[in-house]
């Protein structure tokens, strides 16, 4: 019994050491996943400058709670399948905190993994079935596409009215979702589509499409997808000279866009988040990716904000474990480069905001 | 009525770079019995050469578009029939003689590492180029529908179709043909004449490269964007071209090509885009139903 005593103290003790050294010693892993390779590589590529340059300036003032915070890069390349396996290596690496992932098909899946993990996430997919499911981890610091699909729709009906508008998605979980949206703010508004079709993305050929839309006499294509397939329906729009104005959703804020579509990204409006570059509170982090010749357009600065938004939320809980950083990002206001966040009972930012933009070149700029 | 042409167009354009790619496959298959899966990735290799060879030309200032684009395509033929050669050699001659599935399982992982070796190497992201032929004829209109024929639509039509004469000439008026067709008969029988198998089985591997490469310095310069994975779902549906069209059947590849163009452009036109790929697929069931070895496709006669 003596004995037996000895060794629970010893154990206590040596368990205690333990604790402590890795304590000292761990840094806070942080996570970002999104499509670093693959056709929206571009996207993941903003996310990774934006998520870098935030966790080296939050280092450089001394870290989280006194520990320095160290960045893992998930690629799951918006293939579902893929975000699951990213979601459960993620874990392995006892992440304390995830950014993404990107797209919401991806998302979806690999979120119900951080939530039985029990994995705080903020993303800036905008799919509704993101926060719909009840999970409690997440934290959506972009809009929804109901919402964007609103406003999109809302334009269209006023701006356009009187011309034959299709309404087209790329059957993606985002893409599907916004342009119901779409569709549903236009007939709300009193402008009922033309047409309503789906494509297969990844593919090179639209021809038939167009020429579909051309024969119906489409002016107007409000498009639920991504921006790789906009660019080839431009191109073959014009081959087939056919003049086609384009409503999208806030991924064709994309610059690759304008090179992708040779030319033919200026009819290109989409919806997106107020201009963050804009935002005077973020005038320094803007200048110091500007100095890193990077210019913090698209998700960038969302990618940046995500990571403040765990600073601030863990030093408010001043802990990292989850039940305490669910609590202080549920219930806190947060000022990030991106303006200032919140979040309501499913998770969703409480004032989202969506502005219409227009390509103008190389640069898109609202437009009223 | 003017869609209908218009649609022709389409689906007679994308039909052409389908059997452009096929006949590569049943090219393979006829000689070798085997499937290739890496020829639609010896094709991507030939749009991103393509793409990086004309944007070498537009820095070097050469802009006539006749002389880039003969450039652009000498060396994407010199350089995938390279590939081409290579991926023989390395991946499925040590397995001639091993059984049906090894060289198959070779040809897949093949094409996995080609497709990763360019994105590894060249990036990820899409490359696009500018329009290297804007522009095209207006044909006619009719109830309001102009119908619009391509420069880049016309030259791909053209040099499928130049391309398909030289090729049949090729196989049935040479002595290389003559090989190649005794090849495909009987390989041992045609080793005991004295020709060199090895050889004529490179061969073919190189001219289906080739032709593969003619098709994605095309397709570059008609949809002005490439990425590492195009070839994935173009050796899809090239393959199923050839197998529709009755795989080893070189006419049979074209057919097969022209026919999954034409049904995909109709099907988005009149029906839906979304069920394109459906269609084509339960064609090639009900094809294979009926006639189990293609539409010009020889059944296998078993000799006892």
């Amino acid at each position: 019994m003596k004995s037996n005593m000895k060794q629970l103290i010893a154990m206590t003790g040596l368990g205690l050491g333990a604790l402590f050294t890795a304590q000292a010693h761990a840094d806070y892993s942080v996570a970002i996943a999104g499509p670093m390779t693959g056709a929206y590589a571009s996207a993941g590529e903003q996310i990774k400058r934006g998520a870098e340059m935030a966790v080296a300036d939050i280092n450089a003032k001394g870290g989280v709670l006194g520990q320095k915070l160290k960045l893992e890069i998930g690629d799951d390349a918006c293939d579902p399948k893929q975000a699951v396996s990213v979601a459960n290596a993620m874990v392995n690496k006892k992440i304390v905190f995830m950014h993404g992932h990107w797209c919401s098909s991806s998302t979806i899946p690999a979120s119900d993994i951080y939530n039985e993990a029990q994995i705080p996430m903020a993303t800036v997919s905008t799919n509704p079935q993101v926060t719909e499911r009840g999970l409690k981890n997440i934290f959506r610091i972009m809009g929804r596409d109901d919402q964007q699909g609103g406003i999109a729709g809302g334009y269209i009906a006023s701006h356009f009215a009187g011309k034959k508008v299709a309404v087209i998605d790329d059957k993606s979980a985002y893409g599907k979702g916004l342009a119901d949206e779409m569709a549903k703010g236009m007939t709300a508004k009193g402008l009922k589509p033309a047409l309503r079709e789906s494509i297969t993305a990844g593919e090179k050929d639209y021809s038939g499409l167009v020429s579909k839309l051309k024969a119906a006499g489409v002016e107007v294509l409000a498009y639920g997808g991504y921006h790789t397939e906009v660019a080839l329906i431009l191109r073959q729009a014009k081959q087939a000279g056919m003049k086609l104005t384009v409503m999208g959703g806030d991924t064709m804020s994309n610059n690759e866009l304008v090179t992708a579509a040779g030319g033919n990204a200026d009819s290109v409006m989409f919806t997106f988040a107020p201009d963050a570059r804009a935002n005077p509170a973020a005038a320094d982090v803007v200048k110091e990716f500007r100095n890193a010749k990077v210019e913090p357009d698209g998700y960038v600065l969302y990618a940046y904000a995500a990571m403040q938004l765990f600073q601030q939320a863990a030093t408010q809980a001043k802990s990292v474990k989850y039940g305490d950083l669910q609590k202080a990002l549920a219930s806190g206001t947060f000022n990030t480069v991106v303006g200032k966040l919140s979040f309501d009972a499913k998770g969703n930012l409480k004032a989202p905001g969506f502005v219409v933009y227009q390509w103008k070149g190389n640069k898109y700029e609202m437009v009223k | 009525m003017g869609q209908l042409i218009q649609q022709l167009i389409n689906g007679l354009t994308l039909g052409s770079v389908y059997g452009l790619i096929a006949l590569g496959y049943t090219m393979v298959y006829g000689i070798i019995g085997m499937i290739n899966f890496a020829h639609g990735d010896i094709y991507m290799i030939a749009a991103i050469i393509a793409v990086t060879v004309l944007t070498l030309l537009g820095s070097l200032g050469i802009m006539a578009v006749p002389v880039a684009l003969l450039i652009t395509l000498v060396v994407a033929i010199i350089f995938t029939s390279v590939y081409g050669w290579s991926v023989e050699r390395i991946a499925y001659r040590p397995l001639r003689n091993a059984s049906r599935l090894a060289p198959l399982i070779s040809a897949i992982g093949m094409s996995i590492f080609l497709q990763n070796m360019v994105q590894l190497t060249q990036g990820a992201r899409v490359k696009p180029i500018n329009a290297l032929l804007p522009g095209g004829f207006e044909l006619f209109t009719s109830n309001g529908f102009t119908v619009h024929l391509a420069y880049t639509q016309i030259m791909i039509i053209v040099v499928t179709a130049v391309l398909l004469a030289v090729f049949t000439w090729l196989i049935t008026k040479t002595s290389f043909g003559r090989q190649q067709r005794a090849c495909e008969q009987d390989r041992t029988m045609t080793a005991l004449l004295g020709i060199n198998v090895d050889r004529t089985i490179s061969m073919t591997f190189v001219i289906g490269a080739a032709l593969a490469a003619v098709a994605g310095v095309m397709v570059t310069v008609y949809y002005g964007v490439v990425d590492f994975s195009i070839g994935f779902l173009a050796g899809i549906k090239a393959f199923t071209a050839a197998v529709l069209g009755g795989i080893g059947s070189l006419p049979g590849a074209m057919l097969g090509g022209l026919i999954i163009g034409m049904i995909e452009s109709f099907w988005s036109a009149y029906l839906s885009p979304e069920y394109k790929d459906v269609a084509t697929f339960v064609l090639l069931i009900l094809v294979l139903m009926f006639r189990p070895s293609g539409l010009l496709g020889r059944p296998e006669v078993e000799k006892v």
